[in-house]
């Protein structure tokens, strides 16, 4: 006779069990087409380039010692790659000005959102999504056509008499870093308009009444306050710039590269795959240290706040 | 007069959300007003005619890239969000268990990894499972497409379940309804909105995606972005706006929608 006892337990398995088959789909194509893949790159990093691309198995370090340095033609001595160090610094130096233009205007933009009576506020919140939800390229190819030389921009320019000759925007860093900060604009309004509205503008009033200015309103009270919000904003515009490849591919015109880039470059005209693979998981290792100081950043304010 | 003085108000924010607002749509107003255009320009106005759109309809290899688009992006969302329903099905209102965290952590991946990452590895991946079976059809994109939405579908999906009341399934499940029977009448029509709205955002973000889909499809598989991006390196005609503005309009018009049945969720 079953007791009461393993009845339930005999449950409880079969739930178990069922819970493992109901996942089992997303998990399996996660693994297939996301996650498993990305084993395989990691495994190609220590590969030798093949001639016509793809690799030859043969283990090498090759591709991870000309992440960083190359070796000359006709001494053989190594020296460090001034290109894809270049190329580097200037990823994450365009990724930064993004994080940090888009912070200057998203902060106040998501404020003025956060302070509009409830409904409106639907309707402005409504107004930043639609650009996010529109295809990023369709985007770039706008910016394209407003800083191109015969752009709007330039038009208007030449008609207020402000040159003669068009300035030259677009296949510029300035170009790509227009069009990054235009595409990402919104994601970093979402989060910060979300750790906004819950905000007590008591704290604030209370604050003015002690004489605070609103200098001192701002720094002392609010930002404190949304730094959840300020954080999760930048690592969500930082990492996909850091990465991008549309924007400055069409905005930065082939010669300004970013490590997306230099990535594809690998794999189409450089026939260099382990290359590639070493600079991918280059980019991945600054993602991940990215994401962990934001997850230890976020776990010890939550503390902070009780 | 001064305005009354308020809390809330600080110096400037008004006018910098402002300026925000006019350069989010400015560009894409003047991208759309330009697809109207009657000359070949995309620089000098010179009246309005539809003639650009009259040309991307005929053009055999824009139709093309749509329609092909318009499969992949259906088959990957229904796919992608029959295994977001179930996968939300087996995380929520359930006691942790062991391996949550680790399913949560897992669906959500394709956020976390940059997409040109993703891409390389999938252009990797699949180029030795082509020429391992010589297959080289619609197959792989819909399944890199199906894993990338997955986490898209998932959230909407999840949010959902766990915003339920579990009364309606206990009532059920008391009157003898067998646990699929309180599936089919309880829970999936309760499920709906969320379902759809997940359904919706998949198809979306399938029908935009470039990096992935450049990297993995095979010769003469363009989708319509991918055929952009080409287009964009080459010589841009306002046929060029059109496209985009009957893309843009498509995705609009969905976005639009699962505003309002996620609205109607409260």
């Amino acid at each position: 006779m079953a007791s009461a006892a393993e009845t339930a337990k005999a449950r409880e398995r079969i739930e178990l069990r069922n819970r493992w088959l109901l996942s089992a789909p997303a998990l399996l194509i996660i693994l297939v087409a996301a996650s498993g893949p990305l084993l395989i790159v990691f495994l190609y990093s220590f590969l030798s380039p093949g001639p016509y691309g793809d690799v030859k198995w043969q283990f090498s370090t090759g591709a991870w010692v000309s992440v960083l340095l190359e070796r000359d033609i006709f001494d053989d001595t190594l020296s460090l790659a001034d290109a894809h160090l270049s190329i580097f610094l200037r990823s994450v130096k365009l990724a930064f000005i993004t994080t940090v233009f888009t912070l200057a205007l998203g902060f106040p933009t998501a404020y003025f959102i956060a302070t509009r009576a409830e409904k409106m506020r639907e309707v402005w919140l409504f107004l930043i999504t639609i650009p996010f939800w529109t295809n990023l390229l369709i985007r770039t190819f706008a910016v394209l056509e407003i800083i191109r030389n015969e752009g709007v921009i330039n038009t208007l320019m030449i008609k207020l008499g402000i040159t003669n000759s068009p300035v030259q925007m677009l296949f510029t860093d300035f170009a790509i870093t227009i069009g990054m900060v235009y595409v990402y604009l919104p994601l970093m309004v979402l989060p910060l308009f979300a750790s906004m509205e819950k905000l007590d503008f008591r704290l604030i009033e209370a604050g003015y009444d002690l004489y605070a200015t609103r200098f001192k309103v701002l720094r002392s009270i609010i930002f404190p306050l949304v730094k959840p919000g300020v954080i999760a904003g930048s690592i969500l515009v930082f990492i996909p710039a850091l990465g991008a490849f549309v924007t400055p591919s069409v905005l930065g015109g082939g010669k300004n590269l970013m490590l997306g880039n230099l990535i594809e470059l690998q794999f189409g005209q450089g026939r260099n795959w382990p290359l590639g693979a070493a600079l991918s998981i280059t980019l991945m290792a600054i993602v991940m240290v990215a994401l962990l100081a934001y997850v230890r950043n976020a776990g010890s304010s939550e503390v902070r706040h009780g | 007069m001064a305005k009354p003085f308020s809390v809330e108000r600080q110096t400037g924010f008004t006018t910098i959300a402002v300026i925000c607002f006019v350069a989010l749509y400015a560009p894409i107003v003047i991208l759309v007003i330009y697809a109207f255009n009657a000359g070949d320009s995309i620089a000098l106005w010179e009246g309005f005619s539809l003639r650009w759109f009259a040309s991307a309809a005929k053009n055999a290899q824009v139709m093309e890239a749509s329609l092909r688009s318009l499969q992949i992006a259906s088959a990957a969302a229904i796919l992608a969000t029959t295994a977001a329903t179930m996968a939300a099905l087996a995380t929520t209102r359930t006691a942790p268990y062991r391996g949550l965290t680790f399913k949560y952590a897992f669906i959500n991946q394709p956020l976390m990894v940059p997409e040109i990452v993703t891409a390389v590895a999938l252009l990797i991946f699949f180029s030795r499972i082509k020429v391992a079976t010589g297959y080289s059809g619609l197959g792989y994109l819909i399944t890199a497409h199906t894993a990338f939405c997955i986490p898209f579908a998932y959230l909407p999906i999840r949010a959902r379940l766990e915003g339920m009341d579990l009364t309606l399934e206990r009532a059920a499940a008391d009157l003898y309804a067998t646990p699929w029977q309180t599936f089919r009448r309880i829970t999936l029509p309760l499920l709906w909105p969320g379902i759809l709205a997940g359904l919706m955002l998949a198809f979306v973000i399938s029908l935009d995606d470039v990096v992935i889909t450049n990297f993995v499809k095979s010769g003469g598989q363009d989708t319509l972005p991918t055929y952009m991006l080409g287009q964009l390196r080459r010589a841009i005609t306002p046929e060029m706006n059109a496209i985009s503005t009957v893309f843009l309009l498509l995705s609009v018009a969905i976005v639009t929608l699962f505003f309002f049945i996620s609205r109607k969720r409260d």
